[in-house]
């Protein structure tokens, strides 16, 4: 297979390099074993190995656009990016089956004690930001909301437009379904943590489902993250506030959150450039390519 | 009983190890036979496991009379009966489409169509059966949505109308072979003493024939019900998913098989919502094996009824 013949002589330089870093520091201290943890500002030493990234589907694309990235500058670098929900990547992680958990949500103290009863030392990114929009058909009049009202609005309690100035038609509600990493920082920033959900409201299986049907339905309702926004469906203002990259930036738009990578303990090697270079200029202009919100 | 006894002790060593050849065949056939009893008994028994801090925290029957679905919050709340109920919603308009289409169509296939006819449509309706249910499903998506909206004009198409009539359409390919089995399984002679007696093909056909293989249509629908509610990719695209009691099959619902599969990735493993959802396949699979074994009874009965 290609794999072997990648791997062969590579392994071949792993050893070379080991032996030129016992070599050196056999002085001072006692060298970690792995010499895959040679440092990264090394340029000499050319990256190489795999990365096995899963979780948010909001990330996904953000995602995928840093992977390749990275990749191209470093071709003995395997990235691998895959979706599945926040709640997917972080049950991976902890199931060991990738390095990085995607995730568009902090992690829960329940999986976080899940790790650390596995022995494991789940360590927090933060890599971008992301706003969530409130987007209606464009034939809906309505053009801003309060928190207040959309919140009456996804509990169930203002059920007809003409109570929020539209016309006298049933609201449709949709969100993302429950393993979204969206559908919990909704709940928790416009829904209440204490509340729930209407029940009415239509769970899809995805953001495309949502905008899909907000641009089918000219009663509905739905939420999506900023980097999914298109021409095709109209973006409500929130308290007066559009969701937009800046006001999301400056922090004036209220519905928007961090958005994370987890590993289990601090990233090494390959990872840790990988992750360098995401917070370095080059991937946090991806960030920004991709319609989501750079760190400040 | 095919080998010969053996006659000569010259022969008596090759003899031997194809006895032995003989044993290890058999027990791999035996084993194999036995492996869908022993699968099947594992996953009952898998399911039974997982389920049990459901049922030990949740109770059995807060959880199947709860009409409230809120699994992610905390304290979760996991009230499987709109579920339940979204599931016999769907599976009851998949009936009203499947039944009808597919008897008629094993009907004329059987009874009807000439030698050609037959296999081109047995053929077609086999592949119909082998086309993946995200195919169905995104074509629900693109078509039957909009159109149950207008059709109905309702205030959204995503409903149980529309995913009962993909899981319909999905089933009629069940429905009409087994259907077709036990019309093809009719004594000959019935249908000829039927029209020694003058009786049109059509006469034969209602009042003989259709009679005569009710039993195994039965079974036919039950296992194209299987079908239906077992179904789960082509439910969760286009039913909606609003885990609410539903008024009518025009009202958006949230089915088990499509719960578990929206679900079932996120949760922690070990978890409370983890075995709760197991605690929903054993629902599910306890109805689905239910009607199999329904099914599979009546087939039998009908089987004896044509043996002598």
């Amino acid at each position: 297979m290609n794999l072997k013949k990648l791997v062969a002589p590579g392994l071949a330089m792993l050893l070379l390099m080991s032996t030129v870093a016992f070599a050196g520091c056999a002085a001072e201290e006692p060298v970690t074993e792995t010499p895959a943890e040679t440092p990264a500002e090394e340029p000499a030493a050319e990256l190489e190995g795999t990365i096995d990234v899963q979780g948010s589907d909001t990330m996904l694309n953000i995602g995928t656009a840093w992977s390749e990235a990275f990749m191209d500058e470093n071709p003995m670098v395997e990235v691998s990016i895959q979706g599945g929900g926040s709640g997917t990547g972080i049950a991976a992680l902890l199931n060991g089956t990738v390095d990085f958990a995607h995730s568009s949500r902090d992690i829960k103290d329940e999986e976080m004690a899940d790790g650390e009863s596995k022995g494991m030392n789940i360590v927090e990114h933060q890599v971008a930001i992301d706003g969530i929009a409130v987007i209606v058909n464009p034939a809906n009049g309505v053009e801003d909301l309060t928190m207040d009202q959309l919140g009456q609005i996804y509990r169930g309690e203002i059920t007809n437009w003409k109570d929020v100035g539209g016309v006298d038609k049933p609201i449709v509600l949709l969100s993302r379904d429950s393993s979204s990493g969206t559908y919990e920082f909704f709940k928790e920033t416009v829904v209440g943590e204490d509340s729930e959900y209407a029940a009415a409201a239509k769970l899809l299986p995805s953001t495309q489902a949502i905008v899909d049907e907000v641009v089918a339905n000219d009663a509905g309702i739905g939420y999506i993250g900023l980097g999914y926004l298109t021409d095709e469906v109209k973006v409500v203002a929130v308290d007066g506030v559009k969701a937009s990259v800046p006001a999301a930036a400056d922090g004036s738009y209220p519905i928007s959150r961090y958005l994370y990578m987890y590993s289990d303990g601090e990233p090494a090697g390959v990872m840790a450039a990988y992750l360098d270079w995401i917070l370095g200029a080059e991937g946090q202009q991806l960030v920004v390519d991709e319609g989501f919100v750079p760190l400040p | 009983m095919t080998t010969p006894p053996t006659h000569s002790g010259r022969r008596l060593g090759r003899t031997t190890t194809r006895r032995a050849a003989e044993a290890v065949v058999r027990a791999i056939i035996y084993l194999c036979g036995w492996m869908a009893i022993i699968i099947l008994a594992a996953i009952a028994v898998f399911l039974m496991w997982n389920s049990f801090r459901a049922v030990n925290e949740a109770g059995l029957f807060t959880m199947l009379s709860g009409t409230a679905w809120y699994p992610t919050s905390s304290p979760g709340k996991f009230g499987m009966l709109p579920l339940i109920v979204g599931s016999l919603y769907v599976t009851g308009v998949a009936l009203v489409v499947c039944v009808p289409v597919g008897v008629a169509a094993a009907v004329f296939i059987s009874e009807f169509s000439g030698r050609l006819v037959k296999e081109v449509m047995k053929s077609i309706i086999e592949f119909m059966a082998a086309v993946p249910s995200v195919v169905y499903g995104l074509i629900g998506v693109a078509v039957l949505i909009p159109f149950v909206k207008d059709a109905f004009s309702l205030m959204s198409g995503m409903t149980a109308v529309t995913g009962g009539i993909v899981l319909g359409i999905m089933s009629i390919p069940t429905v009409i072979s087994i259907s077709e089995d036990a019309l093809h399984a009719v004594p000959e002679e019935l249908r000829q003493g039927s029209a020694a007696l003058g009786n049109t093909r059509w006469q034969t056909t209602f009042k003989v024939t259709l009679p005569a293989a009710s039993s195994g249509i039965f079974a036919a629908v039950m296992l194209g019900l299987g079908r239906a509610i077992g179904e789960t990719m082509a439910v969760l695209m286009l039913t909606g998913n609003a885990a609410v009691m539903p008024a009518s099959v025009f009202e958006s619902v949230r089915t088990m098989t499509g719960t578990i599969a929206a679900e079932m990735g996120e949760v922690v493993q070990g978890g409370l919502h983890y075995s709760v959802l197991f605690a929903v396949g054993l629902v599910l699979f306890t109805i689905t094996f239910g009607i199999n074994l329904v099914a599979d009874l009546v087939l039998e009965r009908q089987r004896k009824r044509w043996r002598r």
